[in-house]
């Protein structure tokens, strides 16, 4: 009889595990809680660091699938059990089981409201790094409030992340490499604007994102080393900021029309009430911990039930697609050597 | 204007809604490369009048971005032009024509 694998997730992670699991020939289903697969990157518009359109990606990944496996969409994953040798998921009103279990919930971004003093939710111009990425999509533009073109925009590097304050002390990874490529988009949006980054260290460790980060300075984007204090509303609706220039050791400020907030990675709500009934407990950080970091990544210390993409720390796509493949051939180790 | 023996204090914040960026946008057309440091020190780390004064060229560099002239045409005196800071430069900032772009902005601007 066929094996079952029961995918908790259709983001890039979810999708191309279960490609590959259907490939080896195993009966495996997606569960989706979203109407719509593809995760955080079905609502990006353009990927760094080459600034592919993301679509590009989410439909290739779905494409690959040709209905084997399944994608059961709208389908929350509440609950999963241990049941004998296999694993029991539920809905808040139906039942799945299934041989083994990648758990691949991903992340969810920061809300940037917990930082009350970069203003979001209340001033106007004052918007996530997601919502820049929508307006990219539906206008091809950053646009304010009011529809007009903002001729300066500050990028606010590190929202949500290495900040203790909101209990996060990890570096979301893809915020600093975002920020150069949203600046650099908005700048060719707007070729008037003046555009400038406020960041503490700039973590450039894929290939392209150096070169990414030249490019925005042979674009003319200022970058300003020093974390923003807080941000206050003008007469007019512009934005007065305030920072220290911690090359000058000096503070700073400045006006600008809109103020983008690179919001980070956090843990996915649920993912912790989902590994409890196994037994298992988040890492530090809240996403879920791993058997051994080095050498064991793809496992959660229960057998049968494995980890992949976004939902054990932050990561970006190309990071999620390999810890997707090194899952899949624990859990195929897993399956085979069970075979009686 | 009667002294009260106290006055207000000097303010110490960068304003960059009034900094005069003239100079800055006058070297970056002449020379590209302006815009391309990080910051690293490697030009202070190995520079030679730097072992003697307090002179830094990252700091020059960050004077002009943030348009305080003075301090920059002041500071860019101190350089020998011996061009070390150019070969170590990681980002290839053409540091030692900045310097000599500085001062010749000096000439031009104050007759």
């Amino acid at each position: 009889m066929l094996k079952k694998v029961a995918v908790i997730g259709g983001g890039v992670a979810g999708l191309e595990a279960a490609r590959q699991l259907a490939a080896l020939g195993y009966q495996t289903t997606v569960y989706e809680k979203n109407d719509h697969a593809g995760g955080h990157t079905s609502e990006w518009d353009r990927l760094f660091p080459n600034r592919r359109p993301a679509v590009e990606v989410v439909d290739t990944l779905k494409s690959q699938l040709n209905g084997n496996p399944a994608i059961v969409l709208s389908t929350p994953i509440t609950e999963l059990l241990p049941n004998g040798d296999k694993f029991t998921l539920k809905t808040s009103n139906k039942s799945f089981e299934a041989d083994a279990v990648l758990i691949a919930t991903g992340f969810e971004l920061f809300q940037a409201e917990r930082k009350e003093e970069y203003g979001y939710g209340i001033y106007d111009n004052v918007i996530t790094s997601a919502e820049l990425e929508k307006m990219f999509t539906e206008h091809g533009t950053p646009l304010m409030r009011n529809g007009e073109k903002p001729k300066r925009v500050a990028f606010v590097h590190c929202v949500g992340s290495r900040d203790e304050k909101v209990n996060h002390l990890y570096c979301s990874k893809v915020c600093c490499v975002t920020a150069v490529k949203q600046a650099i988009e908005a700048k060719e949006a707007i070729p008037e604007a003046e555009i400038f980054c406020l960041y503490m260290d700039l973590r450039m460790f894929g290939p392209g994102y150096e070169e990414l980060y030249k490019e925005a300075q042979q674009k003319g984007i200022n970058f300003i080393r020093g974390r923003l204090s807080e941000a206050s509303e003008l007469d007019g609706g512009r934005l007065l900021i305030k920072t220290e220039d911690t090359l000058a050791s000096r503070p700073l400020k400045m006006s600008v029309d809109m103020l983008v907030l690179m919001v980070g990675m956090t843990p996915a709500e649920g993912t912790s009430k989902l590994i409890y009934n196994l037994g298992l407990k988040p890492n530090a950080d809240g996403f879920i911990g791993v058997s051994d970091y080095h050498l064991k990544p793809s496992e959660t210390g229960i057998r049968g039930v494995y980890t992949a993409g976004a939902c054990s720390g932050p990561n970006n796509i190309t990071d999620s697609i390999n810890s997707a493949r090194s899952a899949v051939v624990e859990i195929h180790r897993y399956l085979s050597v069970k075979e009686p | 204007m009667i002294d009260f023996g106290y006055a207000p204090l000097k303010i110490n914040i960068h304003d960059l809604d009034k900094a005069d960026l003239s100079l800055m946008d006058w070297i970056t057309a002449r020379d590209e490369s302006f815009r391309l440091c990080i910051a690293c020190g490697s030009c202070t780390a190995t520079c030679t009048a730097g072992n003697f004064t307090n002179f830094s060229f990252r700091e020059l560099c960050h004077s002009i971005r943030r348009g305080e002239v003075e301090k920059a045409v002041r500071e860019s005196e101190k350089c020998m032009l011996c061009g070390k800071c150019t070969l170590v430069c990681p980002r290839n900032v053409n540091t030692r024509n900045i310097i000599k772009l500085v001062r010749k902005a000096n000439q031009n601007f104050r007759v």
